[in-house]
């Protein structure tokens, strides 16, 4: 599994080169032809029957954190890169910059706070990172204003066949990607690792440029809310129930014909699958399906809970099946009609 | 004249966003006899062109319309939604809905506790059946409604849902119906997913790339108690945009449309729309640009189940457009 490597890596949104190194190492490893783009996506080429274009697309990027001061005590501002979850930075390990210089986020202690500021979680501008420095010029000598922090935070495999991470959003979706192109299918399509989507579906759109494919297959970990205090209608996803297909979200409304085909390919293949219930939030299918002359459309995804914090959690379950799943969504596609 | 038969026929027709099949059937089937090539395109677009070697000219009005889309169905049979385009959950309540299958459901609330806020999330869609057979036969997730609301209308205006934009694909196919000698190359776009942010038309003009577009869609009015403050009327004729949040119009095309406007006599207004956009926002940035504007028709209570148009606006917007193919 590629996962377990795949989550230990940096990769915040702009700053992919960790996670592009180590998927560029694999693909040569495996004899996959690539090239890297302009902005920084990987598109790799699996040759053989084809139909039809097809892009395989995960973002390889995380939600995490920029340098945007250094105090005269040496402590370190930041703010958030994409849609980080505010409420749970504090007291969490970082590593910043390309040398992983590790810091602790901090805040005053509970001591000191006042009756309105306890237990209320804390705003970006109250938090900095300390890495055990006292001076600004100590600081500066191993971080620098734009330097990147992303979590630290270990895979650690427990319960029933789950697993915890960060940045399951969307490590899972890269990992799936390389799992698919290790078996060297006689199938034609593009596996595609995408930069920046977290900041708004910046890679994707590009790359969809180049590729024009008419049949996208966007990979993603996406919000599970199966948790206690959140009413059924509202659950999203629910961990351990399978891939999960998306009807509607803030950037797409998915052909509905192909996402009742591709539900079809489940079933005949006992491959659990659900459907998504909420419409809120987008991934790269939004810019996709309108680049150009437009394409066609289908997400299909892990659900991850806690996603965007330090700690998110998903079951290697869902991932088999949203993995089977891909694959014979390309083998069906590429068939013919 | 105004076709009621017609009008009717687009208002009743089932369409939300990115479901646009049945409505793309009947115009095409409407139209079919008046243009030289008619395309649909990957997403869905209805593209009807009129051929010609001079200007190429896309007009764009789009077939989708608001409505809901099934999020869930409990235990009980009852089913959850979430919004299809721009829809106030406190403009729902007690509301009629009607599936692509026909069947209907009435929008119901929680119960709330105080102070709670009325959100689409405590709302339920009751589809007055008990029988757990039925329902987990005819309604599955991702299924979308749309108000139901029945067609009427007075000597000038009408009452109809979806008027926005169903009386901007009336106009397209009246225009195409007359459309004027001319050696321009004409296209009648029929847009998708318009509701949910003009996706449609982002395609369509990509693909088209023309040298000159025109959205024809509906616009709110100033004319109502307490309502919002801008100057357009219902009966003051077709509304030329000078602005929205999705476009400023391209000044050579405000001069255009004025011109056309004063040489055939139609009654036209200005129109400084401060919310909501267009197709022509995706297609006036499409490729290296294309000078852009938008024909709108007034209408009062948009986005809901009883839209109000008056049909002499109806008839100067055709006018205007006739008279736009022909520059």
């Amino acid at each position: 599994m590629f996962l377990n490597e795949l989550t230990k890596l940096s990769g915040v949104s702009g700053c992919e080169f960790e996670v592009r190194n180590y998927i560029k190492s694999k693909l040569s490893e495996m004899g996959c032809q690539f090239y890297v783009d302009k902005l920084g996506n990987i598109i790799a080429h699996n040759k053989g029957k084809k139909n039809k274009t097809i892009m395989v697309s995960a973002h390889m990027d995380e939600v995490g954190l920029i340098v945007t001061n250094i105090d005269s005590d040496g402590f370190i501002k930041f703010k958030a890169v994409g849609g980080i979850d505010q409420r749970v930075l504090n007291s969490k390990v970082v590593l910043i910059g390309e040398n992983n210089i590790p810091g602790v986020i901090g805040s005053k202690a509970v001591h000191l706070m006042t009756e309105k500021e306890k237990g209320v979680s804390l705003p970006i501008d109250k938090l900095y990172i300390d890495i055990g420095t006292s001076t600004k010029e100590e600081t500066e000598k191993l971080v620098n204003i734009g330097d990147y922090a992303a979590f630290k935070s270990d895979y650690v495999e427990f319960g029933d066949n789950m697993i915890k991470a960060k940045a399951l959003d969307n490590r899972v979706g890269c990992s799936i990607i390389l799992e698919i192109l290790k078996e060297k299918l006689d199938v034609d399509f593009y596996g595609v690792f995408t930069v920046m989507e977290e900041v708004g579906l910046r890679g994707a759109e590009t790359a969809a440029y180049q590729l024009e494919p008419d049949l996208a297959i966007v990979l993603e970990g996406t919000v599970c809310a199966d948790m206690p205090e959140v009413e059924e209608h509202e659950n999203s996803t629910l961990i351990g129930k399978g891939a999960v297909l998306s009807l509607m979200d803030n950037a797409t409304v998915y052909d509905i014909d192909l996402v009742r085909r591709v539900a079809k390919i489940a079933e005949d293949n006992n491959i659990a699958y659900q459907y998504r219930r909420s419409t809120s939030g987008a991934n790269d299918a939004g810019v996709i399906h309108k680049t150009k002359k437009g394409a066609k459309v289908v997400s299909i995804s892990v659900p991850c809970r806690y996603i965007h914090s330090s700690v998110s959690v998903a079951s290697k379950n869902d991932l088999m099946s949203a993995l089977k799943l891909t694959k014979q969504v390309i083998i069906e596609n590429q068939k013919g009609e | 004249m105004f076709n009621s038969e017609l009008m009717k026929r687009l208002s009743d027709c089932f369409g939300p966003s990115g479901r646009e099949k049945r409505i793309r059937e009947m115009i095409m089937d409407e139209i079919k006899d008046f243009a030289d090539e008619i395309t649909i395109d990957p997403l869905g677009n209805l593209i009807a062109r009129k051929k010609g070697t001079g200007k190429k000219i896309l007009f764009s009005a789009h077939m989708d319309q608001i409505g809901l889309i099934i999020t869930h169905v409990d235990e009980k049979g009852l089913l959850r939604f979430a919004n299809v385009g721009g829809l106030n959950a406190k403009e729902l309540l007690g509301l009629r809905m009607v599936f692509d299958n026909g069947l209907e459901g009435v929008i119901c609330q929680e119960e709330l506790k105080d102070n709670e806020k009325l959100s689409t999330s405590k709302l339920f869609l009751d589809v007055a059946s008990t029988d757990k057979e039925f329902i987990a036969k005819n309604f599955r997730v991702g299924d979308m409604c749309v108000f139901k609301s029945e067609y009427y209308e007075t000597e000038d205006c009408v009452i109809c849902k979806a008027a926005d934009d169903r009386i901007g694909c009336y106009v397209l196919i009246e225009a195409l119906k007359n459309h004027p000698e001319t050696n321009n190359d004409v296209y009648y776009v029929f847009s998708v997913q318009e509701e949910v942010g003009c996706r449609g038309a982002k395609t369509a003009g990509y693909n088209i790339n023309p040298d000159l577009a025109i959205a024809v869609d509906v616009t709110a009015t100033g004319d109502t108690p307490d309502g919002i403050k801008m100057d357009v009327k219902l009966g003051n004729g077709a509304a030329i945009k000078l602005m929205d949040k999705s476009i400023i119009t391209h000044t050579e095309v405000k001069d255009l449309l004025t011109d056309i406007a004063e040489k055939n006599s139609i009654k036209y207004q200005y129109e400084i729309l401060e919310f909501g956009g267009t197709d022509a926002g995706p297609i006036h940035t499409s490729r290296d640009g294309v000078p852009s504007g938008v024909i709108s028709i007034p209408t009062r209570n948009l986005h809901t189940s009883g839209e109000i148009f008056n049909k002499f606006d109806v008839e100067e917007c055709i006018k205007l457009v006739i008279g736009t193919a022909a520059k």
